[in-house]
């Protein structure tokens, strides 16, 4: 089928069908359908703008005794970045799954329930059935290979498996020359802004010079969002007016980094949906002006929720089409939801996971560590 | 892209067909793929599991073998079995006695309570109400200032902490929960819509914390607001917020995204609370009450044309539309107005997303991948030609041609076929017009051949009929076609 005739077809059934539907509304309603005229492209409409970040959440005894508590600002230059366990952090992620994995372990022999129960657990940890079904295909033949016989020996092969299909090197790139700029994208309410604030942190303590660039200019409030964060790591924000222009805003804070000399640039967008054409396009706009000044792109940041299910691919493969995405952020992890979509986009997409979100301190964000991850996902309470 | 359940069926049905009976292993075959698009979908595994064993129920009590169409049986009790499960009873909201009406937003981080408090605010200001937004999310910083934003944009006031307290960001939620209704009292507001931060469900402090405010507020209305891109884990979530504030429905954000939206069928089916609201796009207005019928269709990844309309009202100029339609099935549409309705559905997303939407299209189509670059060919070349040809394709001559091609960077051949293309689709629509029932064709196109400019026009070469106008008409949800129907 050619494409241009489908093309016309499409837009033929579209425009007939609009137009029935607008015979048969407009006739009781005036005029309907608001439009976005001026949706086009450029700075127009960006997605929706539900709260696009983590929460960062103040300790208890701060909620309690609000004036003997210190602020975050005091707190978070001297607070000493403590590096979480992924096991003790993924508790409640396994729960279910744990209970799966004793399940298993408590049969004598190998059997289809072992791995019917497995199956089970894995799509309940958004694997999604495609993935899960080749990586029990793969733990099977190993299985026979090997002629092994016990459960035990089962949920080993399978952790192998899981591993082998998500190591890969997490290092975030630094440009040779200064300065090097990562780009944050992904849709709405992932976390962006407060992950940017928390790799602000992390470079800071590493004694690098940072430049926050406000580019989500839709949000409302995004850019002060992002200020809190920079007050909190001594880092220089760059915004623009609100509703502007992102490239231009990161243009800008690339040539004022470039400037005052500074590592490392971090760039913010606004969350978007993967299907809105026209701001998919702004993004790969703001993805190749980026690169346009003083400093380079090295890596281009997925920021992905972790309990985003199926459609994670979907976004996962539009958002690198944009933008060349060179790896993923899962944050959220320390919930109950397990980011099992992970899987299905390294190995569909080949973008490994960088770092994941373990709670709402900037020490949660850590660099992702396969062999942890799985150990403390497959593993019994 | 997934597969959809017909597509998933069609394979099944075709071995089927012929066979006198179906067999218990045919319905397991039938029942498996079923599992798979649900679980594609996201539907929640234990709810698969429930649905599963009802549609067995029903497939072998309406003994399947001896349906016409087996397959169209079993989509139909599938449809059925989903739009009941999302359907039941609608929220109606019923306004306090005693004003102010409390609404309490809860929810994940990231899932849209803040912008989609203000889009309540906006919703009950367009029925008449005077709501007043609550922010007791201290924590994120900047989330009252966006909800202050918000609400500017609403007309519509906001209730919170002082300013020192908010940037101090140790507030206590509690004080400005506590303090709210009378505010609303003092003001005049009639309904209260507090918005809250987000929260893991299985931290407990923050759920005791919300627990409280609840408390103090004593909503009449609790909404749980679920991102419709969620996973498995939505069934938990709810089960954790339902247990500590007791929900009345869920809000439904991010839908105009492509994801299924199995999430909000799990919820539903485990908490039992409707879906009341859903949000449906970036502007603020884009947030109405619930269709279930809409996302059962959804679900399985079929064509999906309420929205797919809802879309292009959004894309179009109404007047504009309506009069290109009409001008469409007359057969007097031009390649000028053929340029103008391509821009406006480059704005309703990419093509191949709304093909999926559309119903009754065979795969082989919705899989061709069309991407910009074909769309910004054809612009060229008809940018390329004068007014005249434009009005009129057919007069088009060789060296007209060629002064086109060059002036789009394509070839002589692209132009003819483009204007031989136009001409059938013009021929096509004008005989949808015409034509009260579809024409028995069923004249197979040549798949994958490209269609020779040489000749005149021929018959049309899609392998699949279009809609008549009366099918389609059939296919609106009926809130489109009474009165009232505000869907905007």
């Amino acid at each position: 089928m050619d494409p241009i005739f489908v093309v016309l077809i499409v837009l033929a059934i579209v425009i007939v069908g609009g137009g029935v539907a607008f015979v048969a509304t407009s006739r009781d309603r005036g005029a309907p359908g608001e439009v976005g005229a001026g949706g086009d492209g450029g700075s127009t409409a960006l997605a929706e703008p539900p709260g696009d970040t983590l929460v960062e959440e103040t300790p208890p005894e701060a909620l309690e005794a609000p004036e003997g508590a210190p602020t975050p600002e005091d707190r978070a230059p001297t607070e000493e970045l403590v590096r979480p366990s992924f096991r003790e952090r993924l508790a409640k992620a396994r729960s279910t799954f744990s209970g799966y994995v004793t399940s298993v372990l408590s049969r004598s022999e190998i059997s289809e329930e072992s791995y019917e129960e497995l199956e089970e657990a894995l799509i309940l940890a958004d694997v999604g059935i495609g993935p899960t079904q080749e990586l029990l295909d793969s733990v099977r033949s190993t299985v026979k290979e090997r002629k092994l016989t016990t459960n035990a020996e089962l949920i080993e092969v399978l952790r192998a498996e899981m591993k082998l299909r998500l190591e890969a090197p997490t290092e975030l790139v630094r440009s040779e020359e200064s300065p090097t700029i990562w780009l944050f994208v992904g849709v709405n309410g992932v976390g962006k802004t407060t992950t940017i604030g928390k790799v602000g942190r992390r470079l800071a303590d590493e004694g690098a010079s940072v430049v926050m660039a406000a580019g989500d200019t839709f949000r409302a409030a995004a850019a002060e969002q992002l200020g809190t964060w920079a007050d909190r790591c001594g880092a220089e924000l760059v915004r623009g007016a609100e509703g502007g222009d992102p490239s231009s805003v990161i243009f800008d804070a690339v040539e004022a980094a470039a400037a005052r000399s500074a590592d490392v640039v971090l760039a913010d967008t606004a969350g978007r949906l993967h299907t809105k054409t026209n701001l998919m396009d702004e993004l790969a706009k703001v993805r190749r002006v980026a690169d346009k000044g003083s400093g380079s792109v090295t890596e281009v940041l997925l920021v992905l929720d972790a309990t985003t299910g199926q459609n994670g691919l979907n976004q996962a493969r539009q958002f690198a089409e944009a933008t060349d995405v060179t790896g993923v952020v899962l944050t959220k992890l320390d919930g109950s939801a397990k980011g099992g979509i992970v899987f299905a986009i390294r190995s569909e997409l080949g973008l490994p996971v960088k770092l994941v979100g373990l709670g709402e301190t900037a020490a949660d964000l850590v660099d992702f560590d396969a062999d942890e991850f799985v150990e403390a996902l497959v593993a019994v309470d | 892209m997934f597969e959809s359940l017909s597509d998933r069926f069609e394979g099944i049905f075709t071995r089927l067909r012929g066979k006198g009976h179906l067999t218990p292993q045919d319905v397991d075959d039938v029942l498996r793929e079923i599992r798979l698009a649900l679980l594609e979908a996201d539907v929640n595994l234990t709810v698969v599991k429930s649905m599963l064993a009802r549609i067995r129920e029903r497939a072998v009590g309406e003994d399947l073998s001896r349906a016409l169409n087996p397959a169209l049986q079993v989509r139909k009790i599938v449809l059925e079995e989903l739009t009941e499960t999302l359907g039941g009873e609608t929220l109606r909201i019923t306004y306090a006695s005693k004003p102010p009406t409390v609404v309490l937003m809860a929810g994940l981080q990231g899932s849209g309570k803040t912008t989609n408090s203000a889009k309540l605010a906006r919703w009950f200001r367009a029925q008449g109400r005077n709501p007043l937004l609550v922010g007791t999310d201290l924590q994120r910083p900047a989330a009252v200032q966006q909800l202050r934003t918000l609400a500017e944009q609403v007309g519509v006031p906001v209730f919170s902490a002082p300013d020192d307290v908010v940037a101090s960001g140790v507030g206590d939620p509690l004080e400005v929960a506590r303090a709210a209704k009378d505010e609303a009292r003092a003001l005049g507001r009639d309904v209260l819509i507090c918005d809250t931060a987000g929260r893991l469900a299985i931290d407990t402090e923050m759920m005791e914390q919300v627990r409280q405010i609840s408390a103090e507020l004593e909503p009449d209305y609790t909404f749980l607001v679920v991102d419709a891109m969620t996973g498995q884990d939505a069934v938990g979530v709810a089960e954790s917020f339902n247990e500590t504030l007791a929900l009345d429905g869920v809000i439904l954000t991010k839908l105009d995204g492509d994801a299924r939206g199995g999430a909000a069928l799990s919820v539903k089916e485990v908490v039992g609370k409707p879906i009341a609201f859903a949000s449906t796009g970036e502007k603020i207005e884009d947030f109405d009450l619930f269709h279930p019928d809409r996302l059962a269709g959804r679900i399985l990844g079929e064509g999906d044309l309420a929205t797919l309309i809802e879309k292009a009202e959004q894309a179009f100029e109404a007047e504009e539309a309506e009069e290109a339609a009409q001008r469409m099935l007359e057969g007097t549409f031009t390649l000028d107005d053929f340029l103008e309705q391509m821009q406006s559905i480059k704005k309703m997303g990419p093509l191949s997303g709304l093909m999926g939407m559309m119903p009754g299209v065979p795969k082989e189509v919705r899989d061709v991948e069309i991407e910009d670059h074909h769309i910004a060919r054809i612009e060229g070349i008809i940018h390329s030609m004068t007014t005249a040809e434009r009005v009129d394709p057919d007069i088009i001559d060789g060296s007209r041609r060629s002064r086109i091609a060059r002036g789009s960077g394509t070839s002589a051949g692209d132009v003819s076929q483009l204007v031989a293309q136009f001409r059938q689709m013009r021929q096509m629509m004008q005989q949808m017009g015409k034509t009260p029932k579809r024409k028995k064709k069923g004249k197979k196109g040549r798949k994958g051949g490209r269609v020779t400019p040489k000749g005149g026009p021929k018959a049309p070469k899609s392998s699949f009929q279009l809609p008549t106008r009366e099918e389609m008409e059939a296919q609106l949800p009926d809130a489109l076609k009474g009165p009232g129907g505000g869907l905007g």
